[in-house]
């Protein structure tokens, strides 16, 4: 049976970013902060706060903002520029190509409110096509953590990473269950249940959704395996092969698009070394809307029951 | 430091390297570079404190150029073997296959001299406005120089990083703009008009100088010292730099025909009778 501990409280993981940004700022004095005038939404008050003399406020202009952390970059500055993350990956998606991940520099894209879970603003503010976009940009690597807590330790482990990295994570309060003191590995995936029937991989704040498909699933006979992948790119391979074999049966759950995700990526490297069933929890092609965040999972089928349902789906192709 | 007369030698080889680089590669852009011969040459020769032996990345201590229009690379890189970053033969490879000159500058080849990537245009105000600022918070009291197209000006980053610059008071920055009034689809006033340029940059909170002639040496080497006289005043410098597009080859000049179009062996043999070998060929 999963271990969960008790009392699971409710974070957002947008704070555990601003906290994170704060801890490695602490540790390094080359940590710059770059906001374009989201700075409170976005968690990095507390940055600006800590290191006035470290933060640059840029307006309401995402593609310059993404030229001053490259240039800022040159002389040793680990500069990690904040937004929304539809208007820093999608909106710049030609400047960050160019001067962060082309020319290789030590810059992290932060986008907060990352997929449909921001909510009421609607679609224009809800992306769910930004791991696919900055997955595809070689020299990036591609974080997702699960929780507040995993955010707070991916955050630290990016300003340690030397090179480009995308650092995408949502607005609204979600468990957080993960431990604060166990070390965000880059390209490491976790494996938070063990089972033999069918793989279940999650990323982001599906993870959650994952664990409690699994807790389902147990109750029904079915033992699922639950990796956490909070490393899109490099991936796991390897944890993922191992898992595939074992169990014969992959669930991918992710919340973003189901074009160029997570799925695509897991769908990549089973078909070239051990083709297995596969079903995918994603948002179908199509853009979001307004509604609460949990509105939003339960009417784009985003919850644990889909990746019950979704289980049900690849075990009868098995 | 050059004479007047030393750099004008520069200026005449490198017009012939320009125009040998793009004939024997057939393509890349030598009317843009022709037209910022002197500019390039006065920059790196005589204006900037940077040593081409020691290039760091990191640059601290010493002045920085970023060549927002990526697209001149003849007239950069033939300045920069002129001056040491490389090997003066490496010319040959230009556009190449496994080539360090790459078609537009790019750091994934270990070029010296080359700190970031450009050729998407727009994004060398912002990089240069970045590495400004990066200056500044280390207390190097050292300049960042930036050079940009004037149909690049149609792009709306500039503008964006223009604001910034002036809002905050970068004034460890010299932006250059090759005011030679040609694009890809006709003169700049056909395609979008730039209007008064210089109260343009004024308003945005820029101290401007003007370079009448661009491809007079002497205007060239005064106008970018006016320039650097007036950093740390509070305010970034523009330099408006007058130039002609293709100067230097009679049939080249005045015209957009030679933006991104290399000259044939015919045309390069009538360019070279006009260009005179000064430092020798590579």
């Amino acid at each position: 049976m999963i271990k969960i501990p008790e009392n699971i409280a409710m974070k957002d993981l947008r704070s555990g970013f601003g906290e994170g940004l704060v801890e490695a700022g602490r540790r390094n004095p080359n940590v710059v902060g770059l906001s374009a005038d989201v700075t409170g939404s976005v968690k990095m008050d507390g940055f600006a706060k800590t290191f006035p003399e470290r933060f640059v406020q840029c307006g309401i202009a995402e593609a310059n903002m993404t030229g001053i952390a490259a240039g800022m970059s040159l002389n040793g500055k680990i500069p990690f520029l904040g937004g929304f993350a539809e208007f820093v990956t999608g909106r710049i998606y030609d400047q960050i190509r160019q001067v962060v991940a082309y020319s290789n520099k030590n810059v992290k894209v932060c986008g907060s409110h990352a997929g449909i879970t921001l909510g009421e603003d609607g679609a224009t503010h809800q992306t769910m096509e930004d791991i696919g976009l900055m997955k595809a940009l070689p020299n990036m690597t591609v974080l997702v953590p699960c929780d507040a807590n995993q955010t707070y330790n991916a955050t630290l482990a990016a300003a340690e990473h030397n090179g480009p990295v995308y650092l995408r994570y949502g607005r609204p309060k979600m468990p957080n269950f993960t431990d604060i003191n166990e070390p965000f590995i880059i390209g490491k995936a976790q494996i938070l249940n063990e089972g033999s029937d069918v793989t279940i991989i999650a990323t982001g704040h599906l993870v959650w959704e994952a664990i409690q498909a699994a807790i389902a699933l147990e109750k029904e006979g079915i033992g699922a395996e639950v990796i956490n992948i909070h490393t899109i790119k490099p991936l796991d391979s390897e944890a993922i092969i191992a898992s595939a074999r074992k169990t014969g049966a992959v669930v991918t759950a992710e919340e973003h698009s189901l074009y160029n995700g997570l799925g695509d990526s897991v769908a990549h490297v089973l078909a070239a070394n051990c083709p297995t069933p596969m079903s995918f929890v994603a948002m179908e092609d199509r853009f979001g809307e307004s509604g609460t965040p949990l509105q939003l999972m339960e009417h784009f089928g985003l919850k644990s029951s889909n990746i019950v349902n979704a289980v049900h789906k690849v075990l009868k192709i098995k | 430091m050059k004479t007047l007369i030393e750099l004008q030698n520069i200026a005449k080889q490198v017009r012939r390297d320009i125009v040998r680089m793009t004939n024997k590669a057939k393509s890349g852009h030598p009317g843009g570079s022709l037209g910022c011969t002197e500019f390039m040459t006065a920059l790196h020769f005589n204006i900037m404190n940077a040593d081409p032996a020691r290039f760091t990345m990191e640059g601290r201590g010493e002045d920085m150029f970023f060549m927002s229009n990526g697209h001149i690379t003849p007239v950069l890189y033939s300045v920069m073997a002129r001056r040491g970053y490389f090997p003066v033969d490496e010319l040959n490879t230009f556009r190449f296959l496994g080539t360090r000159l790459q078609g537009h500058p790019s750091t994934a080849h270990n070029l010296p001299g080359i700190r970031m990537a450009s050729g998407s245009l727009g994004q060398g105000l912002s990089v240069a406005i970045g590495a400004a600022v990066a200056k500044k918070m280390d207390g190097d009291n050292s300049l960042v120089f930036s050079l940009h197209g004037d149909g690049e000006l149609e792009e709306g980053q500039i503008w964006e990083a223009v604001m910034f610059a002036g809002s905050k008071h970068v004034d460890n920055l010299i932006a250059t703009v090759d005011y030679n009034r040609q694009q890809i689809d006709g003169t700049t006033d056909q395609v979008m008009s730039l209007g008064n340029l210089q109260a343009k940059w004024e308003a945005f909170g820029w101290q401007v100088v003007n370079i009448a002639n661009g491809n007079d040496m002497q205007q060239v080497v005064d106008g970018l010292n006016a320039a650097k006289a007036l950093t740390g005043k509070g305010k970034p410098i523009c330099v408006i730099m007058k130039t002609e597009m293709g100067y230097g080859v009679d049939f080249m000049q005045g015209t957009n025909k030679y933006h991104g179009t290399p000259p044939s062996d015919e045309e390069l043999a009538k360019a070279l009778a006009q260009l005179p070998e000064t430092l020798g060929d590579y």
